[in-house]
This record gives C-alpha cells, structure tokens and sequence, in this order.
C-alpha cells in the first residue's frame, strides 16, 4: 500500500461542506482516466468504484499489479469502450488510494487522521469527485455507470446533478441500505475494532495493522460477495491440499483456504480505518429519506435515460431492490429501462465474466450514444 | 412486419407515449419510434427478448405485466398495446383494467377462438384446434383462456368500456367490425384488433 507511486491527483481549493456538518478544503482526489475525451467533450463516462475499489478502473492497477478492478467491462473494444469514451474513475473520499481520507495527516495537528477523519456519506463522495468534471471542462457527462456502492453514488450523482449526465446506469444496487446490509458491514467493523492493533484507529502511531481483524472482515463480506450454488459449484466439499480430515483447526476445506487468502491479500491493498469509513458512508446511505420518504423526488429534475441491472444470485443487492428504482421512475414518466442478468456469480456477477451483463451494457451505451 | 402491428400501427396518433406490454423482441417498438416518432417503452418478461431490445436501443423493463404494471401512474401513456397475449394470463379481466388504468386508451388483439379453422378443426377431428395463430398442443400451449371476437366484444360491453375501432383480420385483409357482421366476422377473422378506452 505505501508503495511509491505517482498517483493522479486534483486538489480541490473550493471548500465542501460535508453532511456531518464539517466542511473541508484543499483536499485531494486520486483520480485515473481511460481513452481520449473529444472535441466536444460529449463522450465522458463517470465510473464510480465499490466498497474496496479503486481509480484503476482497467488496465494494470500499479499499486496491485494485478488487473484494474473493471477490466472485463472497461477497455479497448470493451463494454465500456475505451477506444470510444473517454473514462474517468477517482477513489473515493475516504478511501485509502490518494484520495483524502484517514491515513491522511490532519494539517491542523499534523497528525495522521485516524478515526478523527470526518465521517462521510455517499453524498459528500459524489460532491467531492464532481470537482473533477470541472477540472475537465465537461459540461455533460455521457453516462455515469457504477455497482453496487458505486451505483449508490450514481443515484447520489444524478439526484444532486440532474442535467450532468445524458444516462445514468447503476448496477446492482439500492437506494437505500437495507438492515442485512448494515449488520453484515458492522460484523465487518467489529472484526476490525476487536483487534488489538487497531488500536481506537490510531495503528499508525505504533507501526502497527489490525491486519487480522481487517482479514475477518473481508472473509465476512466476501461470502457475501457469492452465492450459495456457486460457492458449493467451485469448492462443495473439497479438501485443501490433503486426503482427509485433520481433524484440528486448520483450513482443512479449499473454501477455507480460499476466505484465509482473500482475507491474506485484502490487507496488503486496504486502510482497516478507511473500510471503517466507507462501509459507514454505505449505511447512511437512504435516498427516498433525503426527500421525506419519496425517491421518486429523487429524480423528478432530471431528464435522463435510466438502465438499471440486477443480477438473479445477488442476495446482497437483491432484484426487488433494484426493481425499487425502477418503480420510482417509473412512477414519474422518466426513461428507464432494466434488465435481471441470469447469473449464479452473486453479488460479484458484476465485476465478472457474464457474457449477458456485459453486451447489455454494450448494447445500451453505443446505441445510447448514437441517439442521445 | 406482419400485418397485425401495421394495424395497431395505423391506431396510434404520432408523437404520442405508448407502453407495447409483452413487446417481444420489440419489432413494433421500432417501428413506432423510427416512423410515428413515438415516445416508446416496452414490458417484456422474456430475458432473451429482453436483450434484443436493448440491441435495438429500445427502453424495455424486464417483468410481468399482471404484477409490473401496477407501477405505472394512472393514464401515463397515451396507448397500451397487448398483442395476442390477454388469453395468455391468470385473470385477463384485471390486465384488461390495468391497461386502461394506464393507458387513456388500449389496443388489445386476440387470437380468435370462434375462426371456422378453430371450429372446423374442433369439429372434425375432436381434438384442441391447431392452426397458424396457435400453433401449440393443448398440453404446451402458454393460452389459459382462449375467447373468441364475440367473447371479447361481450365482455367490453359489460363493463361499459368504449369501442372507438374494431378490426378483423384474416389472412390478408382487414376489416371492420360492426353490430351487423359481428358473427360473420367472428366466423372469418383470425385476429380480432380492439382500441378501447374506460
């Protein structure tokens, strides 16, 4: 994580007046973009990450030196064509990859943030990345695309921007965190509290990571990620390595082993503070109630032309929830399309190879472009 | 494109709002995009179709038209087009309703059971008519409650609803119809095409 990298970043002059009511200024945001952006400036796509996600949206991620996150959809003659649209993708505020967030040192104290750092919302995230439009000179986005937390910040974005974007796609998504949700992400933050390196967030001090308890919680919320059949699918039953039981407490079922490495490499790439922060900004998230109970109201100002995606083994995200959306366009007369991918992946259908998922969202964003 | 969407083509006003419920693959749909310049939107159930809509650019919503419907504000399309698959549902009445509590107006087609081939068939061979319009066996086929041109004409006038246009068809031609040769009609049209209104 502390490698020397050069990280794109904005640093943004104007203040921003965050929801917990402290406003910030000259703050930084990591940012990557993809392709080129046109004369005109109409062929921009907005994509916003995940919980764990990052700028590197495509290609190879420096940082990982593994694949970006996006890199089935996003790419050369991909989905989301590169060769085509020009993509911007920024970490989010919070986040651990150059955007201000708790690893950050406060300037008034000069000390490392810790748990000290404001607490954001999806809201702030989306103010904070809009500054980087401006820095680009772009009056109209194309299209804002994102799943699962990133398609929160993509209803966030088109709510708080209604004429900034010609079509807007969240993915597995909702608009509005359900109590499953909020309980899986406090397991999550409780694994990290619970181990003594964390330290009441201040691990820098001490040269220390709450690497075991931040490895619990990315084992908790990876199972979440999946579904049952493909979990029973890819692993059933089978040993690790061995014959038999052992008969002890080591990772006796490739399952096990598999969490144990997800939860290995997790902690190499992630701040425990900013997962803290993030899976927050996650829980507060609830649309309809920023406008008294009606999401409709949400998106009343905008003239966008919706395409929601929801995945059959998403149990996270489930269809109803995305359908939700749906319904509260519908219920305006807004364009809107959606579609329910048939896919055993889960909630990480998304970032997958789903061939069906992936020429919609194709399909939707050339023809899109050719007409809007 | 078949002769029955040039009909309910020829229904719709241009530059209106129309919903095609059960669209398909949306070959109607772009239709009357690219000629009426309707503002079109589609329900469709099929996954499959679903996708070949989006191929087209057309703005589909995946779902079932006797629970997805009910989405929809009342008279927030100027029409609703429910081609050849009323018989296909559980409670065709409540579809019927939800059509004309969307649409201010809606154009309705129905396979006609009481066509001579249906009747004929029936007759002489004892056994579930199989015909061009419905090609499947009575032990496949996605119809629950098959009416004919009379059945339907019927049951509008039951529940008051107003007639604006019927239309028979059969193979080739189309033709109104009226008080006067509504058993000649229901004898010698395959497809029944009704605009309709609450």
């Amino acid at each position: 994580m502390n490698k020397e990298i050069n990280l794109k970043t904005l640093l943004v002059k104007k203040p921003l007046k965050l929801d917990c009511g402290k406003t910030i200024n000259n703050f930084p945001i990591a940012y990557e973009t993809y392709g080129t952006l046109n004369e005109k400036k109409d062929n921009a796509i907005l994509v916003f990450h995940a919980l764990t996600g990052d700028q590197f949206v495509a290609g190879l991620n420096p940082v990982t030196n593994k694949d970006g996150w996006w890199s089935y959809a996003v790419g050369p003659n991909k989905s989301i064509d590169t060769n085509k649209y020009f993509v911007i993708c920024s970490n989010v505020i919070g986040g651990c990859l150059g955007s201000f967030g708790p690893s950050h040192k406060d300037p008034d104290t000069q000390k490392v943030f810790g748990t000290n750092f404001p607490v954001i919302t999806i809201n702030d995230m989306v103010n904070a990345q809009y500054n980087l439009i401006d820095h680009f000179g772009i009056d109209k986005l194309f299209s804002i695309v994102g799943g699962s937390m990133g398609g929160m910040q993509v209803l966030q974005f088109i709510s708080n921007y209604p004429d900034k974007a010609k079509t807007v796609i969240p993915i597995a998504c909702t608009s509005s965190h359900s109590a499953q949700n909020i309980a899986f992400n406090e397991l999550g933050r409780q694994a990290i509290a619970a181990d003594s390196n964390w330290n009441d967030g201040n691990y820098n001090t001490k040269n220390t990571i709450p690497n075991k308890g931040l490895a619990v919680a990315r084992m908790a919320a990876h199972i979440t990620y999946l579904s049952k059949k493909g979990l029973q699918e890819k692993f059933g039953r089978k040993l690790q390595e061995r014959e038999d039981l052992k008969f002890g407490f080591d990772a006796d079922f490739q399952i096990e082993s598999y969490l144990r490495y997800q939860g290995s490499v997790f902690v190499d790439r992630f701040d425990a503070n900013s997962y803290l922060y993030i899976t927050r900004a996650m829980d507060y998230f609830d649309l309809a109630k920023q406008f008294n109970g009606n999401l409709s109201d949400a998106f009343k100002d905008t003239n966008a032309k919706f395409f929601v995606i929801s995945f059959t083994s998403d149990w996270l995200y489930p269809t109803q929830e995305n359908k939700d959306i749906v319904i509260a366009l519908n219920a305006i007369g807004a364009d809107v399309g959606f579609v329910e991918i048939e896919s055993d992946k889960g909630h990480d259908s998304f970032l997958l190879d789903v061939p069906e998922f992936l020429n919609a969202l194709k399909n939707f964003l050339d023809k899109s472009y050719a007409t809007v | 494109m078949k002769n029955e969407f040039k009909v309910i083509a020829d229904l719709v006003e241009k530059n209106t709002r129309v919903l095609d419920v059960g669209c398909a693959d949306g070959v109607l749909m772009e239709f009357l995009r690219d000629n009426k310049n309707i503002d079109i939107r589609g329900l469709e159930i099929s996954k499959n179709k679903v996708q070949k809509c989006i191929e087209k650019g057309l703005t589909v919503i995946e779902g079932n038209a006797e629970f997805d419907l009910k989405q929809f504000p009342d008279k927030s399309f100027d029409y609703v087009v429910l081609s050849q698959t009323l018989q296909a549902f559980l409670n065709p009445e409540l579809v019927i309703n939800e059509l004309l509590r969307v649409g201010k107006k809606a154009i309705v087609t129905i396979p006609n059971f009481g066509y001579w081939k249906v009747r004929l068939h029936l007759l002489l061979k004892g056994t579930m008519p199989v015909t061009e319009t419905l090609p499947d066996q009575w032990y496949n086929t996605p119809n629950l409650h098959m009416c004919t041109i009379k059945d339907f004409v019927y049951f509008v006038r039951s529940r008051n609803f107003k007639i604006f246009k019927s239309l028979a068809l059969n193979e080739k031609n189309t033709s109104l119809i009226n008080n006067k040769n509504l058993e000649i009609k229901n004898l010698f049209s395959d497809l029944g095409i009704f605009l309709i209104e609450k």
